[in-house]
């Protein structure tokens, strides 16, 4: 089985990178990009029935720092 | 005083740092990341700057899970001191022995300069060589010193009196200028700037000796 990992920074963290990403939109033209946030995305390749609360745990352990950033869990 | 700078792949600040011990008279050995014990009766471990692991996945994050770091958790758990500088501090913030993390500058750009301090507090035995108020110059050299915690962290840092350092100009968008904090038990201290790069007259300054000299000296008094 697969899952799928998003991490963002939370809501109310300022994100440098997303916002200098939304400036260099404005340049190339493309006017009413109002926010950019910047996260990303860990795939992981899990042995069958992996259950969703151990997916969670790798995420609050490591796959994300939950002082600063939020994730949601994917099984694809 | 017995000190470990603990080695992780990547590290690139551990030899200064303990040139910097023992110029100020510790006892110094390194010690492996992969190893689980520190060595018998270490008063301090320090986690020296670099770039353990390429910074994957988030800078400390991986250190954080290396074996030696539960040792140096367990050492902290006894009251034993630990100093985390630049790369070090990331690592304290991700194993949570400091509130807080360290995200990108704020103007995305790596930066490598001396910058001016505050002490914030002389109340620590990393500070006591330093008057409140006292303005030091240090280097700092980093991707990700961007210092910030949540507003109820924020409000125990400055009521406890746990700021140690800020920045006199903030280089890199910390919350409240943050150069470096304390634990709750004063004993843990976590910084961006580098004191072990400022404590020769061939380091351009040496403001960083009152770091160490008062941090080893705690020791020869015991």
């Amino acid at each position: 089985m697969k899952a799928r990992v998003h991490v963002m920074l939370k809501n109310g963290v300022l994100d440098p990178q997303g916002e200098a990403v939304r400036h260099a939109l404005g340049t190339l033209g493309f006017d009413g990009v109002n926010g950019v946030r910047q996260g990303k995305v860990i795939e992981l390749d899990l042995a069958d029935g992996t259950s969703e609360a151990t997916i969670n745990e790798m995420c609050e352990k490591l796959l994300a720092n939950t002082v600063i950033e939020s994730f949601s869990v994917e099984v694809v | 005083m017995r000190a470990a700078v603990i080695v992780f792949p990547g590290s690139n600040c551990d030899r200064d740092m303990a040139v910097a011990l023992k110029a100020a008279g510790a006892d110094v050995s390194m010690v492996w990341h992969k190893d689980a014990n520190l060595p018998d009766n270490v008063d301090l471990v320090a986690i020296p700057g670099g770039f353990s692991f390429g910074d994957y996945l988030r800078c400390g994050a991986i250190a954080a899970q290396s074996p030696i770091c539960k040792a140096v958790v367990a050492h902290a758990d006894r009251g034993g001191y630990v100093l985390g500088v630049c790369n070090g501090f990331q690592v304290l913030t991700e194993t949570g022995l400091l509130p807080g993390a360290l995200m990108r500058n704020a103007n995305l750009k790596f930066i490598c300069k001396t910058v001016g301090l505050k002490v914030e507090t002389s109340d620590s035995a990393f500070t006591e060589g330093y008057n409140a108020g006292d303005s030091v110059a240090f280097p700092v050299a980093h991707h990700d010193g961007n210092y910030t915690v949540d507003p109820e962290g924020l409000a125990a840092l400055v009521a406890e009196d746990r700021i140690a350092f800020t920045y006199a100009d903030n280089p890199n968008g910390s919350i409240n200028n943050i150069a470096g904090v304390l634990s709750a038990n004063r004993r843990v201290l976590g910084m961006m700037p580098h004191p072990e790069r400022a404590v020769d007259a061939g380091h351009g300054g040496t403001d960083g000796q009152a770091l160490f000299r008062g941090l080893v000296g705690q020791f020869a008094q015991a």
